[in-house]
């Protein structure tokens, strides 16, 4: 349904599978880290060598990690996934939106990564690999379990519909 | 002649440590004739020279037979080393793998699947070239996945392959020795030429026989460049235009300033540009492509020659370009994404790629039609010439609105894309024209982006993802709503294509192997 403002929609907007809302604190805690050291190395540079201009930097990249922030919750929620009958679907953003899909013979390899955060808060991220380096489909928080079952899921998919490269 | 393909253990060539060593054997071989050309100076014209020499200094000593010995014994010693090493060194091709077994302290074993084979490259640097060998390499998908065979005999390593491809197609035997090109007498390639004039005159036949055995490909198939229209297209690329602007930036500093550092800075870059446009030369000379019941034979290269033969379905992208400079002549350039790539290229691995270093538009047709054999209706005529040639406009091609203008001022109307006989082509560009076309049977994934500018615009980027290669396939501009049905009808195709597509195992009457 491409509604008036000209967003990319697809037509099979009913069945995106969400992330875990708890995600949201992974990214919380990433944008803080980040825009903390940032913060850091402007300060240090500002009060060591009395660089103006990284203060200014420093005063930036804290407006932007702030209004980040505020936006968490709702990157999270763009975050989705679909299996559908031969493909999988993917797609995050909301300012900088992005749908990939990936044909499940097309898979090289399913791979799951934890970080310390995410660890904690016992969720995994999902990472397909194809030939094409550029792919670079990650599903980020998923719980461990639904990482598991969903990689076994589509490692049996794509070896049921293998196709050579 | 037995065939190399019948599953059992073979060496390489006898003399193969020589050639991979061939650069050191040569200095070494230099340093001592230096050395040795003031003793025979000395010796036959009695005039004496410097004491710094070493060998002077052994001489003088009078242990000269022990330097001799201590020479001979490191020479045999190396000798052993060597036969050593390439007793180890055997390879065996059967009906699934190609292996090959190395080393003697440090053991390695390499197993190729022949069905997943992207390429079977044959190399003659120069000098294994006059002895009558050559590098055998085959490719799988991978960074470093080959599997290397140097050396072998010149005309063992064309059977070679002609064998492992026969293998690989899905017919399960070598065929009869019926294919055995008609040689002259005398010669066996496994101990070549009986005497040294024999030896010699087989390596001249060899060095000039062209590059594709006649037998092997048809002869109308092959598209040949004329060696004028590649010093052209050589002379106007973007390098000639980027070096005349140094230049003349240069000669204006310098007759404006003072000119003391000047010669300083340019006749080095004069002599590295000379080298870069010599070196393109001579690896586009003697290029030619053929089509083969196994693949599209690729060859290039005048002095140290190179050969790839690319099985069918295993090209993941083309793109045909046409630099500015080149559109009055009508030249075009065609080059390929593949999955396996040859390492041992160097510099020079970017011609791995190029499947026509120049050409005009007949010649793209005729190269299209090798690689991309499916592609070759009437319509699909039609969509290729519009894609090269086309201004823009209703041309069959579903291209990027009126507004795109803000984003791409001067190309958006050639930008566009379109879907025909299972292959995605991409138009774009109107200063240097860029055709690409994806076989959706080797689609990885497919990607729509779009950011705040393009939202308010009411546009999207689209990006059809392949093996990594010179050929990138996306379009910057697009209509979000073409862009969307774009990537149903792609993820759709991708899907179908690849299930039917039998070409990695071409010959098999099914298709499947096992």
């Amino acid at each position: 349904m491409p509604d008036q403002s000209g967003r990319l929609d697809l037509a099979a907007g009913a069945g995106w599978q969400r992330v875990s809302p708890r995600y949201v604190v992974v990214e919380i805690v990433g944008t803080i880290v980040g825009g903390l050291l940032a913060c850091a190395a402007a300060a240090a540079l500002w009060l060591m060598f009395e660089f103006q201009w990284a203060l200014y930097a420093g005063a930036g990249v804290a407006v932007i990690a702030l209004v980040t922030l505020i936006l968490e919750p709702r990157r999270v929620r763009s975050i989705g996934y679909q299996l559908r009958q031969d493909d999988l679907l993917f797609r995050r953003g909301i300012m900088f939106q992005r749908f990939v899909a990936v044909p499940y013979g097309r898979m090289q390899l399913v791979d799951i990564t934890r970080g310390p955060v995410a660890r904690w808060l016992g969720l995994a991220d999902l990472k397909l690999v194809t030939a094409a380096a550029t792919t670079g489909v990650a599903i980020p928080g998923l719980t461990e379990e639904d990482a598991e079952s969903l990689r076994d899921r589509l490692v049996d998919l794509a070896e049921s519909r293998r196709a050579g490269l | 002649m037995s065939s190399l393909a019948d599953g059992e253990w073979h060496r390489l060539h006898p003399a193969t440590p020589l050639l991979r060593g061939g650069i050191f054997v040569f200095a070494a071989i230099g340093f001592i004739l230096a050395n040795l050309r003031e003793r025979v100076l000395d010796v036959v014209f009695g005039i004496p020279v410097g004491s710094a020499d070493p060998l002077e200094e052994i001489y003088r000593r009078g242990s000269v037979g022990w330097a001799l010995l201590a020479v001979a014994g490191a020479l045999v010693v190396i000798l052993i080393a060597f036969s050593l090493s390439w007793r180890a060194h055997t390879f065996r091709v059967n009906d699934e793998i190609v292996e090959v077994r190395s080393g003697i302290v440090f053991r390695s074993n390499r197993k190729a699947r022949l069905d997943r084979i992207q390429g079977v490259n044959i190399e003659r640097p120069l000098i294994p070239r006059l002895f009558g060998a050559a590098k055998l390499e085959v490719s799988v998908a991978g960074q470093d996945a080959n599997v290397p065979l140097a050396y072998l005999g010149s005309a063992r390593a064309d059977e070679l392959r002609r064998d492992i491809l026969r293998l690989a197609s899905g017919a399960r035997r070598p065929a009869a020795e019926s294919v055995e090109p008609a040689r002259e007498p005398g010669e066996g390639p496994s101990e070549p030429g009986v005497t040294v004039g024999g030896f010699a005159r087989d390596r001249v036949v060899e060095f000039l026989a062209p590059e594709l055995d006649p037998d092997a490909a048809p002869p109308e198939s092959v598209v040949r460049i004329p060696p004028a229209r590649l010093f052209g297209s050589i002379v106007l690329s973007g390098f000639t235009v980027f070096l005349l602007v140094g230049v003349i930036a240069l000669a204006v500093g310098g007759a404006i300033g003072s000119s003391g550092w000047l010669p300083i800075a340019i006749v080095p870059a004069l002599i590295g540009s000379a080298g870069y446009f010599l070196s393109r030369l001579t690896r586009s000379l003697r290029f030619s492509i053929a089509g083969t019941p196994d693949g599209v034979r690729v060859g290039f290269g005048l002095l140290s020659t190179s050969n790839e033969t690319l099985p069918p379905g295993r090209v993941h992208a083309i793109g045909i370009s046409q630099p500015l400079l080149w559109r009055p002549f009508g030249w075009w350039q065609v080059r390929i994404n593949k999955a396996g790539r040859s390492v041992s290229q160097g510099a020079a691995g970017e011609a791995g790629t190029t499947v026509l270093p120049v050409g005009t538009a007949a010649d793209v047709a005729r190269v299209l039609e090798l690689i991309l054999p499916g592609y070759t209706g009437e319509e699909q005529g039609a969509v290729i010439e519009s894609g090269m040639h086309s201004r823009g406009g209703s041309d069959g091609f579903i291209n990027a609105p009126r507004r795109a203008a803000w984003l791409r001022p001067f190309s958006w109307r050639r930008t566009g894309y379109t879907l025909s006989a299972g292959a995605v082509v991409l138009r774009r560009g109107i200063v240097s024209r860029e055709l690409i076309l994806v076989p959706l049977a080797r689609l990885q994934s497919v990607r729509i982006d779009q950011g705040p500018v393009r939202r308010m615009l009411g546009l999207a980027s689209a990006r059809l993802h392949t093996v990594a290669g010179p050929v990138s396939a996306s379009l910057a501009v697009v209509d979000a709503e073409e862009a969307v049905r774009l990537f149903e009808a792609v993820a759709a195709g991708a899907v179908s294509c690849a299930t039917s597509d039998t070409s990695h195992r071409w010959n098999h009457p099914t298709g499947v192997f096992e």
